[in-house]
Protein backbone atom coordinates (compact mmCIF):
# COMPACT_ATOMS: atom_id res chain seq x y z
CA UNK A 1 0.00 0.00 0.00
CA UNK A 2 1.13 3.56 -0.56
CA UNK A 3 -0.15 7.10 -0.43
CA UNK A 4 -0.71 9.89 -2.30
CA UNK A 5 -0.69 13.41 -2.05
CA UNK A 6 -4.30 13.69 -1.43
CA UNK A 7 -4.15 11.10 1.56
CA UNK A 8 -0.82 12.75 3.30
CA UNK A 9 -3.20 15.76 3.40
CA UNK A 10 -6.19 13.41 4.51
CA UNK A 11 -4.05 12.24 7.23
CA UNK A 12 -2.48 15.40 7.85
CA UNK A 13 -6.06 17.03 8.53
CA UNK A 14 -7.00 13.99 10.79
CA UNK A 15 -3.57 14.75 12.51
CA UNK A 16 -4.56 18.30 12.98
CA UNK A 17 -0.65 19.05 11.71
CA UNK A 18 -0.70 22.36 8.83
CA UNK A 19 1.14 21.17 5.93
CA UNK A 20 2.39 23.20 2.79
CA UNK A 21 2.12 21.76 -0.45
CA UNK A 22 5.53 21.89 -0.42
CA UNK A 23 5.77 19.47 2.84
CA UNK A 24 2.72 17.29 2.23
CA UNK A 25 4.81 16.65 -0.99
CA UNK A 26 8.06 15.62 0.92
CA UNK A 27 6.09 13.55 3.25
CA UNK A 28 4.68 11.69 0.80
CA UNK A 29 7.82 10.50 -0.48
CA UNK A 30 8.99 9.58 3.50
CA UNK A 31 5.88 7.91 4.46
CA UNK A 32 6.05 5.80 1.45
CA UNK A 33 9.32 4.92 2.43
CA UNK A 34 8.90 3.85 6.10
CA UNK A 35 5.64 1.80 4.80
CA UNK A 36 7.74 0.10 2.30
CA UNK A 37 9.74 -1.15 4.96
CA UNK A 38 7.22 -2.16 7.40
CA UNK A 39 5.38 -4.29 4.34
CA UNK A 40 7.62 -6.89 5.02
CA UNK A 41 5.45 -7.87 7.75
CA UNK A 42 3.15 -9.67 4.33
CA UNK A 43 5.57 -12.50 5.15
CA UNK A 44 4.35 -13.41 8.59
CA UNK A 45 1.59 -15.94 8.98
CA UNK A 46 0.04 -14.71 11.39
CA UNK A 47 -2.69 -17.08 11.51
CA UNK A 48 -4.42 -17.86 14.76
CA UNK A 49 -2.44 -15.91 16.81
CA UNK A 50 -3.37 -13.59 19.32
CA UNK A 51 -2.59 -9.92 19.32
CA UNK A 52 -0.73 -8.64 21.84
CA UNK A 53 -2.81 -6.71 24.66
CA UNK A 54 0.14 -6.51 27.66
CA UNK A 55 3.71 -7.24 27.10
CA UNK A 56 3.42 -9.17 30.77
CA UNK A 57 0.52 -11.27 32.24
CA UNK A 58 -0.81 -9.24 34.79
CA UNK A 59 -3.98 -8.01 35.99
CA UNK A 60 -5.42 -5.00 35.47
CA UNK A 61 -4.96 -2.65 39.04
CA UNK A 62 -7.75 -1.11 40.34
CA UNK A 63 -7.66 1.32 42.82
CA UNK A 64 -10.16 1.54 45.71
CA UNK A 65 -13.48 3.67 44.36
CA UNK A 66 -12.86 7.01 46.55
CA UNK A 67 -12.38 10.83 45.37
CA UNK A 68 -8.16 10.94 46.22
CA UNK A 69 -7.70 13.60 43.86
CA UNK A 70 -9.15 17.15 43.67
CA UNK A 71 -9.20 21.06 44.32
CA UNK A 72 -6.28 22.11 41.84
CA UNK A 73 -7.90 24.12 39.52
CA UNK A 74 -4.73 26.47 39.71
CA UNK A 75 -2.01 23.93 38.74
CA UNK A 76 -4.40 22.54 36.35
CA UNK A 77 -4.33 25.64 34.06
CA UNK A 78 -0.96 27.28 35.44
CA UNK A 79 0.49 26.01 32.16
CA UNK A 80 -2.06 27.24 30.62
CA UNK A 81 -0.96 29.70 27.16
CA UNK A 82 -4.82 31.27 28.24
CA UNK A 83 -6.88 31.17 31.02
CA UNK A 84 -9.36 32.89 32.98
CA UNK A 85 -10.89 31.85 36.92
CA UNK A 86 -9.59 28.32 36.66
CA UNK A 87 -11.31 27.81 33.09
CA UNK A 88 -9.16 27.38 29.71
CA UNK A 89 -9.94 29.61 27.10
CA UNK A 90 -10.09 28.75 23.61
CA UNK A 91 -11.82 30.42 20.13
CA UNK A 92 -15.12 30.92 19.90
CA UNK A 93 -16.48 26.98 18.73
CA UNK A 94 -20.01 27.51 19.05
CA UNK A 95 -21.84 30.57 16.21
CA UNK B 1 38.44 17.99 34.91
CA UNK B 2 38.39 17.69 39.27
CA UNK B 3 39.36 14.59 40.72
CA UNK B 4 35.58 14.48 42.59
CA UNK B 5 33.67 14.36 39.29
CA UNK B 6 36.20 11.09 38.30
CA UNK B 7 34.05 9.19 40.91
CA UNK B 8 31.21 6.64 40.25
CA UNK B 9 28.40 6.23 42.47
CA UNK B 10 29.68 3.48 44.69
CA UNK B 11 33.03 5.39 45.09
CA UNK B 12 31.57 8.87 45.79
CA UNK B 13 29.01 6.84 48.01
CA UNK B 14 32.17 5.54 50.06
CA UNK B 15 33.50 9.18 50.44
CA UNK B 16 30.60 10.91 51.53
CA UNK B 17 29.55 7.86 53.88
CA UNK B 18 33.39 8.11 55.40
CA UNK B 19 32.49 12.00 55.60
CA UNK B 20 35.95 12.66 53.47
CA UNK B 21 33.63 14.80 50.89
CA UNK B 22 30.97 16.75 51.34
CA UNK B 23 27.95 16.55 48.81
CA UNK B 24 27.89 20.60 48.37
CA UNK B 25 31.50 19.64 47.53
CA UNK B 26 30.81 16.75 45.05
CA UNK B 27 27.67 19.00 43.41
CA UNK B 28 30.33 22.27 43.28
CA UNK B 29 32.39 20.34 41.36
CA UNK B 30 29.81 19.00 38.92
CA UNK B 31 28.14 22.48 38.24
CA UNK B 32 31.78 23.65 37.54
CA UNK B 33 32.11 20.55 35.27
CA UNK B 34 28.91 21.46 33.31
CA UNK B 35 29.71 25.24 33.45
CA UNK B 36 32.68 24.62 31.56
CA UNK B 37 32.16 21.79 29.10
CA UNK B 38 28.30 22.52 27.83
CA UNK B 39 28.99 25.09 25.90
CA UNK B 40 30.65 22.54 23.58
CA UNK B 41 28.55 19.27 24.76
CA UNK B 42 24.95 20.28 24.57
CA UNK B 43 24.39 17.63 26.87
CA UNK B 44 22.24 19.56 29.90
CA UNK B 45 19.16 22.09 28.48
CA UNK B 46 18.71 23.63 32.13
CA UNK B 47 21.04 22.91 34.86
CA UNK B 48 19.65 23.83 38.20
CA UNK B 49 22.17 24.95 40.44
CA UNK B 50 20.32 26.62 43.41
CA UNK B 51 18.41 23.99 43.55
CA UNK B 52 21.58 20.98 43.47
CA UNK B 53 23.25 23.07 46.05
CA UNK B 54 20.44 23.47 48.63
CA UNK B 55 19.47 19.44 48.25
CA UNK B 56 23.50 19.11 48.74
CA UNK B 57 23.51 20.49 52.10
CA UNK B 58 19.85 18.72 53.01
CA UNK B 59 22.02 15.70 52.34
CA UNK B 60 24.82 16.88 54.13
CA UNK B 61 23.03 17.78 57.25
CA UNK B 62 21.40 14.00 56.65
CA UNK B 63 24.73 12.41 57.08
CA UNK B 64 25.65 14.18 60.04
CA UNK B 65 22.66 13.12 61.42
CA UNK B 66 23.00 9.74 60.45
CA UNK B 67 19.95 9.71 58.31
CA UNK B 68 21.07 8.94 54.80
CA UNK B 69 19.19 7.49 51.95
CA UNK B 70 20.67 5.13 49.66
CA UNK B 71 21.59 7.68 47.05
CA UNK B 72 22.41 10.32 49.91
CA UNK B 73 24.04 13.35 47.92
CA UNK B 74 25.15 11.75 44.36
CA UNK B 75 24.43 14.43 41.66
CA UNK B 76 22.26 13.59 39.25
CA UNK B 77 21.15 14.43 35.68
CA UNK B 78 17.52 13.87 34.37
CA UNK B 79 16.36 13.57 31.03
CA UNK B 80 14.21 15.94 30.10
CA UNK B 81 11.23 13.34 29.75
CA UNK B 82 10.50 13.37 33.52
CA UNK B 83 8.27 15.67 35.08
CA UNK B 84 10.35 17.46 37.93
CA UNK B 85 7.91 19.67 39.44
CA UNK B 86 8.30 23.56 38.74
CA UNK B 87 11.57 22.38 36.52
CA UNK B 88 11.82 22.93 32.47
CA UNK B 89 10.27 19.72 31.15
CA UNK B 90 9.71 20.30 27.95
CA UNK B 91 10.94 16.43 26.08
CA UNK B 92 13.15 18.92 24.20
CA UNK B 93 10.14 19.94 22.27
CA UNK B 94 9.08 23.29 21.24
CA UNK B 95 5.22 22.53 21.55
CA UNK B 96 6.03 22.24 25.66
CA UNK B 97 7.78 25.23 25.46
CA UNK B 98 7.89 27.10 29.13
CA UNK B 99 6.11 24.13 30.72
CA UNK B 100 6.90 23.67 34.31
CA UNK B 101 4.65 20.80 35.76
CA UNK B 102 3.07 21.13 39.03
CA UNK B 103 4.08 17.53 40.07
CA UNK B 104 6.80 14.95 40.35
CA UNK B 105 7.35 11.72 38.59
CA UNK B 106 7.56 8.96 40.43
CA UNK B 107 10.56 8.07 39.26
CA UNK B 108 12.54 11.26 40.27
CA UNK B 109 10.56 11.38 43.60
CA UNK B 110 11.78 7.64 44.51
CA UNK B 111 15.83 9.64 43.33
CA UNK B 112 15.07 12.51 45.70
CA UNK B 113 13.65 10.27 48.76
CA UNK B 114 16.68 8.08 48.44
CA UNK B 115 18.77 11.26 49.08
CA UNK B 116 19.95 12.10 45.18
CA UNK B 117 20.81 16.14 44.05
CA UNK B 118 19.57 16.91 40.88
CA UNK B 119 22.12 18.92 38.56
CA UNK B 120 19.84 19.81 36.14
CA UNK B 121 17.47 18.12 32.98
CA UNK B 122 19.27 16.82 30.42
CA UNK B 123 19.15 17.03 26.29
CA UNK B 124 17.19 13.89 24.42
CA UNK B 125 15.55 13.88 21.41
CA UNK B 126 12.39 15.14 20.78
CA UNK B 127 9.38 13.42 22.41
CA UNK B 128 12.50 10.71 22.49
CA UNK B 129 11.81 10.37 18.60
CA UNK B 130 15.04 9.33 17.29
CA UNK B 131 18.76 7.20 17.42
CA UNK B 132 20.97 10.37 17.14
CA UNK B 133 19.66 13.44 19.47
CA UNK B 134 19.78 15.66 16.61
CA UNK B 135 15.46 16.05 16.72
CA UNK B 136 16.25 18.03 19.85
CA UNK B 137 14.10 21.21 19.52
CA UNK B 138 17.37 22.89 21.83
CA UNK B 139 19.92 21.26 19.02
CA UNK B 140 22.25 18.10 19.22
CA UNK B 141 24.58 17.06 21.85
CA UNK B 142 27.83 15.95 21.08
CA UNK B 143 29.39 12.97 21.61
CA UNK B 144 31.87 13.06 23.95
CA UNK B 145 34.21 10.55 22.35
CA UNK B 146 35.96 11.30 18.85
CA UNK B 147 37.55 8.98 16.13
CA UNK B 148 41.55 8.92 17.11
CA UNK B 149 43.01 11.99 15.57
CA UNK B 150 39.81 13.95 14.33
CA UNK B 151 38.15 16.83 15.30
CA UNK B 152 34.78 16.17 13.89
CA UNK B 153 31.41 15.87 15.93
CA UNK B 154 30.01 12.94 16.77
CA UNK B 155 26.24 11.88 17.74
CA UNK B 156 25.65 10.09 21.03
CA UNK B 157 22.70 8.33 19.96
CA UNK B 158 19.51 8.76 21.13
CA UNK B 159 17.00 9.78 22.41
CA UNK B 160 18.86 9.58 25.59
CA UNK B 161 22.06 11.36 23.97
CA UNK B 162 22.27 13.79 26.82
CA UNK B 163 21.83 11.22 29.46
CA UNK B 164 25.00 9.28 27.95
CA UNK B 165 26.95 12.29 26.61
CA UNK B 166 26.77 13.80 30.41
CA UNK B 167 27.70 10.37 31.98
CA UNK B 168 30.21 9.62 29.63
CA UNK B 169 31.64 12.90 29.72
CA UNK B 170 31.36 13.59 33.53
CA UNK B 171 29.04 16.18 34.02
CA UNK B 172 26.86 13.79 36.82
CA UNK B 173 27.53 10.90 38.39
CA UNK B 174 24.45 8.77 36.82
CA UNK B 175 21.67 9.66 34.52
CA UNK B 176 18.10 8.83 34.32
CA UNK B 177 17.45 7.68 30.49
CA UNK B 178 13.87 6.06 29.00
CA UNK B 179 14.27 3.41 26.17
CA UNK B 180 11.29 2.85 24.05
CA UNK B 181 13.39 1.32 21.09
CA UNK B 182 16.75 1.25 22.28
CA UNK B 183 16.99 4.65 23.30
CA UNK B 184 18.68 3.82 26.37
CA UNK B 185 20.79 1.15 25.17
CA UNK B 186 21.94 2.44 22.09
CA UNK B 187 23.46 5.76 23.10
CA UNK B 188 24.89 3.73 26.34
CA UNK B 189 27.02 1.46 23.46
CA UNK B 190 27.92 4.59 21.70
CA UNK B 191 29.47 6.90 24.84
CA UNK B 192 31.41 3.91 26.58
CA UNK B 193 28.57 4.07 29.50
CA UNK B 194 26.34 1.16 30.80
CA UNK B 195 22.66 1.53 29.87
CA UNK B 196 19.54 -0.81 31.53
CA UNK B 197 16.31 -1.05 30.12
CA UNK B 198 14.59 -2.85 33.27
CA UNK B 199 11.10 -5.33 32.39
CA UNK B 200 8.23 -3.41 31.39
CA UNK B 201 6.40 -2.46 34.51
CA UNK B 202 9.83 -2.27 36.76
CA UNK B 203 9.72 1.26 36.95
CA UNK B 204 6.46 3.57 37.27
CA UNK B 205 5.79 5.38 33.71
CA UNK B 206 3.85 7.96 35.95
CA UNK B 207 5.29 11.52 35.01
CA UNK B 208 7.50 10.42 32.71
CA UNK B 209 6.07 12.61 28.92
CA UNK B 210 4.64 9.09 26.91
CA UNK B 211 5.93 8.37 23.96
CA UNK B 212 4.74 4.98 23.26
CA UNK B 213 3.28 3.59 26.13
CA UNK B 214 3.28 0.06 25.82
CA UNK B 215 6.88 0.44 25.07
CA UNK B 216 8.51 2.99 27.45
CA UNK B 217 10.63 2.25 30.24
CA UNK B 218 12.60 4.20 32.23
CA UNK B 219 16.22 2.71 33.55
CA UNK B 220 19.59 4.46 34.52
CA UNK B 221 22.49 5.28 32.28
CA UNK B 222 26.06 4.95 34.59
CA UNK B 223 29.84 4.95 34.36
CA UNK B 224 29.77 1.42 35.18
CA UNK B 225 27.41 -2.03 36.00
CA UNK B 226 27.50 -1.49 39.85
CA UNK B 227 26.40 2.03 39.65
CA UNK B 228 23.54 1.21 36.93
CA UNK B 229 22.22 -1.64 40.19
CA UNK B 230 22.66 1.04 42.62
CA UNK B 231 20.26 3.38 40.69
CA UNK B 232 17.88 1.53 39.04
CA UNK B 233 17.03 -0.13 42.66
CA UNK B 234 16.34 3.33 44.00
CA UNK B 235 14.00 4.29 40.47
CA UNK B 236 11.93 1.15 40.30
CA UNK B 237 8.98 0.86 42.46
CA UNK B 238 5.36 -0.60 42.86
CA UNK B 239 3.18 2.36 42.17
CA UNK B 240 -0.23 2.69 42.41
CA UNK B 241 -0.39 5.64 40.30
CA UNK B 242 0.67 3.50 37.26
CA UNK B 243 -1.68 0.42 36.40
CA UNK B 244 1.19 -1.25 34.68
CA UNK B 245 3.78 -1.20 37.26
CA UNK B 246 4.72 -4.67 38.74
CA UNK B 247 3.79 -5.59 42.33
CA UNK B 248 7.10 -7.24 42.90
CA UNK B 249 9.30 -6.62 45.57
CA UNK B 250 12.50 -4.49 44.13
CA UNK B 251 15.28 -6.88 44.74
CA UNK B 252 18.78 -5.58 45.96
CA UNK B 253 20.18 -5.23 42.26
CA UNK B 254 23.86 -4.68 43.90
CA UNK B 255 23.93 -7.77 45.37
CA UNK B 256 24.00 -9.35 42.06
CA UNK B 257 27.32 -7.92 41.12
CA UNK B 258 29.97 -10.59 41.43
CA UNK B 259 27.39 -13.70 41.46
CA UNK B 260 28.99 -16.25 39.21
CA UNK B 261 28.02 -16.88 36.19
CA UNK B 262 28.91 -20.78 36.46
CA UNK B 263 26.60 -22.98 34.47
CA UNK B 264 24.47 -20.30 33.71
CA UNK B 265 23.48 -21.09 29.78
CA UNK B 266 23.82 -17.74 27.70
CA UNK B 267 22.13 -18.25 24.42
CA UNK B 268 23.34 -16.64 20.78
CA UNK B 269 20.78 -16.05 18.30
CA UNK B 270 21.67 -16.58 14.70
CA UNK B 271 19.72 -13.65 13.46
CA UNK B 272 21.62 -11.38 15.24
CA UNK B 273 24.23 -12.33 12.74
CA UNK B 274 23.02 -9.44 10.26
CA UNK B 275 24.07 -8.95 6.52
CA UNK B 276 26.54 -6.74 6.36
CA UNK B 277 27.22 -6.70 9.75
CA UNK B 278 30.90 -5.09 10.49
CA UNK B 279 33.78 -7.25 11.23
CA UNK B 280 34.74 -5.56 14.25
CA UNK B 281 31.12 -6.05 15.73
CA UNK B 282 31.20 -9.76 14.83
CA UNK B 283 34.42 -9.89 16.31
CA UNK B 284 33.60 -8.15 19.66
CA UNK B 285 30.86 -10.40 19.84
CA UNK B 286 32.83 -13.24 19.81
CA UNK B 287 35.51 -11.48 22.23
CA UNK B 288 32.23 -11.49 24.85
CA UNK B 289 31.27 -15.36 23.95
CA UNK B 290 35.12 -16.24 24.61
CA UNK B 291 34.76 -13.96 28.34
CA UNK B 292 30.93 -15.60 29.32
CA UNK B 293 32.50 -19.18 28.73
CA UNK B 294 35.57 -18.69 29.96
CA UNK B 295 33.84 -17.12 33.55
CA UNK B 296 32.32 -20.92 33.11
CA UNK B 297 28.51 -20.11 31.07
CA UNK B 298 27.78 -22.45 28.71
CA UNK B 299 27.43 -21.23 25.34
CA UNK B 300 23.94 -22.18 23.18
CA UNK B 301 23.24 -21.35 19.63
CA UNK B 302 19.23 -20.39 19.35
CA UNK B 303 17.04 -18.98 16.96
CA UNK B 304 14.36 -15.91 17.37
CA UNK B 305 12.86 -16.40 14.00
CA UNK B 306 10.73 -13.42 14.30
CA UNK B 307 13.61 -11.28 14.44
CA UNK B 308 13.63 -9.02 11.34
CA UNK B 309 10.01 -8.60 11.78
CA UNK B 310 10.20 -6.80 15.24
CA UNK B 311 11.75 -3.40 13.50
CA UNK B 312 8.64 -3.15 11.25
CA UNK B 313 6.47 -4.08 13.66
CA UNK B 314 7.73 -1.91 16.21
CA UNK B 315 7.35 1.30 13.29
CA UNK B 316 3.55 0.63 13.17
CA UNK B 317 2.89 0.30 16.95
CA UNK B 318 4.81 3.42 18.20
CA UNK B 319 3.77 5.78 16.30
CA UNK B 320 0.33 4.08 16.69
CA UNK B 321 0.80 4.59 20.13
CA UNK B 322 2.87 8.49 19.75
CA UNK B 323 -0.16 9.73 17.56
CA UNK B 324 -2.09 9.19 20.39
CA UNK B 325 -0.32 9.85 23.27
CA UNK B 326 0.47 13.15 21.23
CA UNK B 327 -3.19 14.13 20.34
CA UNK B 328 -2.87 16.14 24.06
CA UNK B 329 -0.78 18.88 22.57
CA UNK B 330 -3.48 21.28 21.15
CA UNK B 331 -1.97 24.51 22.56
CA UNK B 332 -5.02 24.67 24.93
CA UNK B 333 -3.86 22.61 28.58
CA UNK B 334 0.25 23.69 28.09
CA UNK B 335 3.06 24.97 25.87
CA UNK B 336 2.62 27.06 22.63
CA UNK B 337 0.08 28.28 20.98
CA UNK B 338 -0.72 29.81 17.62
CA UNK B 339 -3.86 31.93 16.94
CA UNK B 340 -5.85 30.80 14.25
CA UNK B 341 -9.21 31.88 12.58
CA UNK B 342 -10.84 28.98 14.19
CA UNK B 343 -10.43 26.33 16.94
CA UNK B 344 -9.49 23.82 14.14
CA UNK B 345 -6.77 26.01 12.64
CA UNK B 346 -5.64 27.19 15.62
CA UNK B 347 -4.79 23.33 16.88
CA UNK B 348 -3.45 22.44 13.26
CA UNK B 349 -0.98 25.54 13.61
CA UNK B 350 0.20 25.55 17.00
CA UNK B 351 1.07 21.63 16.05
CA UNK B 352 2.63 22.15 12.88
CA UNK B 353 5.18 24.76 14.38
CA UNK B 354 5.51 22.88 17.93
CA UNK B 355 6.52 19.41 16.61
CA UNK B 356 9.40 18.63 14.61
CA UNK B 357 9.89 17.00 11.31
CA UNK B 358 10.55 13.44 12.83
CA UNK B 359 7.86 13.73 15.29
CA UNK B 360 4.97 15.02 12.67
CA UNK B 361 6.53 12.31 10.73
CA UNK B 362 6.05 9.42 13.34
CA UNK B 363 2.53 11.12 13.82
CA UNK B 364 1.17 10.94 10.14
CA UNK B 365 2.43 6.82 10.37
CA UNK B 366 0.31 6.59 13.57
CA UNK B 367 -2.74 8.16 12.32
CA UNK B 368 -2.54 6.54 8.71
CA UNK B 369 -1.96 2.90 10.31
CA UNK B 370 -5.11 3.64 13.06
CA UNK B 371 -7.29 5.25 10.67
CA UNK B 372 -10.60 3.53 9.23
CA UNK B 373 -9.71 0.74 6.64
CA UNK B 374 -6.35 0.35 7.77
CA UNK B 375 -6.28 -0.74 11.47
CA UNK B 376 -6.24 -4.82 10.80
CA UNK B 377 -4.06 -4.31 7.82
CA UNK B 378 -0.94 -2.45 9.72
CA UNK B 379 -1.64 -2.11 13.69
CA UNK B 380 -3.83 -5.00 14.54
CA UNK B 381 -1.25 -7.27 12.11
CA UNK B 382 2.21 -5.74 14.37
CA UNK B 383 0.41 -6.72 17.61
CA UNK B 384 -0.03 -10.63 16.16
CA UNK B 385 3.69 -10.00 15.17
CA UNK B 386 4.60 -9.17 18.47
CA UNK B 387 2.77 -11.76 19.84
CA UNK B 388 5.06 -14.28 18.13
CA UNK B 389 8.35 -12.18 19.01
CA UNK B 390 7.40 -13.01 22.32
CA UNK B 391 7.00 -16.18 22.04
CA UNK B 392 10.52 -16.83 20.53
CA UNK B 393 11.72 -15.37 23.57
CA UNK B 394 9.48 -17.66 25.66
CA UNK B 395 10.53 -20.98 23.67
CA UNK B 396 14.29 -20.54 24.09
CA UNK B 397 13.84 -19.07 28.06
CA UNK B 398 11.69 -22.49 28.70
CA UNK B 399 14.82 -24.31 26.69
CA UNK B 400 16.90 -23.41 30.31
CA UNK B 401 18.67 -19.80 28.38
CA UNK B 402 19.16 -17.79 31.20
CA UNK B 403 20.38 -14.42 29.51
CA UNK B 404 20.75 -13.95 25.89
CA UNK B 405 24.53 -11.84 24.05
CA UNK B 406 24.15 -10.19 21.48
CA UNK B 407 25.66 -6.46 19.88
CA UNK B 408 23.97 -3.59 20.89
CA UNK B 409 24.23 -1.54 17.81
CA UNK B 410 24.89 -2.31 14.41
CA UNK B 411 28.19 0.31 14.16
CA UNK B 412 30.27 2.55 16.35
CA UNK B 413 28.73 6.55 16.76
CA UNK B 414 28.28 8.37 13.49
CA UNK B 415 28.71 11.79 12.83
CA UNK B 416 26.59 14.43 13.21
CA UNK B 417 25.02 15.17 10.17
CA UNK B 418 25.21 12.32 8.45
CA UNK B 419 23.66 12.74 5.15
CA UNK B 420 22.59 9.13 4.59
CA UNK B 421 20.62 9.22 7.87
CA UNK B 422 19.14 12.51 7.48
CA UNK B 423 18.22 11.68 3.87
CA UNK B 424 16.56 7.98 4.39
CA UNK B 425 14.65 7.95 7.80
CA UNK B 426 14.55 3.98 7.68
CA UNK B 427 18.53 4.27 7.66
CA UNK B 428 18.44 5.90 11.04
CA UNK B 429 15.80 3.20 12.53
CA UNK B 430 18.40 0.85 11.63
CA UNK B 431 20.28 1.92 14.67
CA UNK B 432 17.68 -0.02 16.63
CA UNK B 433 17.93 -3.11 15.01
CA UNK B 434 19.40 -4.95 17.92
CA UNK B 435 17.55 -3.32 20.45
CA UNK B 436 13.60 -2.90 19.83
CA UNK B 437 13.28 -6.71 20.05
CA UNK B 438 13.35 -6.32 23.68
CA UNK B 439 11.34 -3.75 24.05
CA UNK B 440 8.62 -5.77 22.05
CA UNK B 441 9.12 -8.34 24.48
CA UNK B 442 8.58 -5.92 27.47
CA UNK B 443 12.39 -7.75 28.37
CA UNK B 444 15.26 -6.49 30.28
CA UNK B 445 18.03 -5.65 28.11
CA UNK B 446 21.50 -3.99 28.96
CA UNK B 447 24.33 -2.90 27.11
CA UNK B 448 27.84 -2.56 28.52
CA UNK B 449 30.63 -1.50 27.06
CA UNK B 450 32.50 -4.08 26.02
CA UNK B 451 35.86 -2.79 23.32
CA UNK B 452 36.91 -0.09 20.89
CA UNK B 453 36.31 0.18 17.58
CA UNK B 454 39.54 0.35 14.81
CA UNK B 455 38.76 4.26 14.37
CA UNK B 456 39.07 4.71 18.85
CA UNK B 457 35.29 4.75 19.48
CA UNK B 458 33.43 2.55 22.31
CA UNK B 459 31.06 -0.37 20.93
CA UNK B 460 29.16 -2.00 23.91
CA UNK B 461 27.31 -5.76 24.16
CA UNK B 462 23.75 -6.41 24.89
CA UNK B 463 22.46 -8.61 26.95
CA UNK B 464 18.64 -9.74 27.40
CA UNK B 465 16.89 -11.56 30.14
CA UNK B 466 13.55 -13.33 31.52
CA UNK B 467 11.08 -10.78 32.54
CA UNK B 468 12.13 -9.27 36.00
CA UNK B 469 15.10 -11.31 36.03
CA UNK B 470 17.90 -7.64 36.18
CA UNK B 471 20.23 -9.74 38.24
CA UNK B 472 21.10 -12.33 35.91
CA UNK B 473 21.97 -9.45 33.75
CA UNK B 474 24.12 -7.33 36.49
CA UNK B 475 26.06 -10.62 36.98
CA UNK B 476 26.82 -11.29 33.54
CA UNK B 477 27.36 -7.87 32.50
CA UNK B 478 29.51 -7.53 35.38
CA UNK B 479 31.72 -10.37 33.98
CA UNK B 480 31.78 -8.63 30.25
CA UNK B 481 32.72 -5.35 32.56
CA UNK B 482 35.66 -7.32 34.56
CA UNK B 483 37.16 -8.86 30.67
CA UNK B 484 36.72 -5.57 28.73
CA UNK B 485 37.62 -3.18 31.21
CA UNK B 486 36.16 0.59 31.41
CA UNK B 487 36.73 3.12 28.49
CA UNK B 488 36.73 6.86 29.04
CA UNK B 489 36.79 9.42 26.54
CA UNK B 490 40.28 11.71 25.70
CA UNK B 491 39.12 15.15 26.79
CA UNK B 492 39.20 17.92 24.45
CA UNK B 493 35.90 19.64 25.11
Amino acid sequence: MSVDLATVKRVARLSRLAVSDEEAARMEGELNTILGFVEQLDEVDVTGVEPMTSVTPMAMKKRVDQVTDGDKAADVVANAPASDEGFFLVPKVVE
Amino acid sequence: MSELTKLTIAEAREKLRAREVTSEELTNAYIDAIEAANPTLNAYVTVTSEKARDMARRSDARYAAGEAGALEGIPLGIKDLFATEGVHTQACSHILDHFEPRYESTVTQNLWDDGAVMLGKLNMDEFAMGSSNETSYYGPVTNPWRVEGSNRNLVPGGSSGGSAASVAAMLCAGATATDTGGSIRQPAAFTGTVGIKPTYGRCSRWGIVAFASSLDQAGPITRDVRDAAIMLKSMASSDPKDTTSTDREVPDYEAAIGRSVKGMKIGIPREYRVDGMPGEIDGLWQKGIDWLRDAGAEIVDISLPHTKYALPAYYIVAPAEASSNLARYDGVRYGLRHNGKDILDMYEKTRADGFGAEVKRRIMIGTYVLSAGYYDAYYLKAQKVRTLIKRDFETVFADGVDAILTPATPSAAFEIGDAEMAADPVKMYLNDIFTVTVNMAGLPGIAVPAGLSESGLPLGLQLIGRPFDEETLFATANVVEQAAGRFTPKRWW
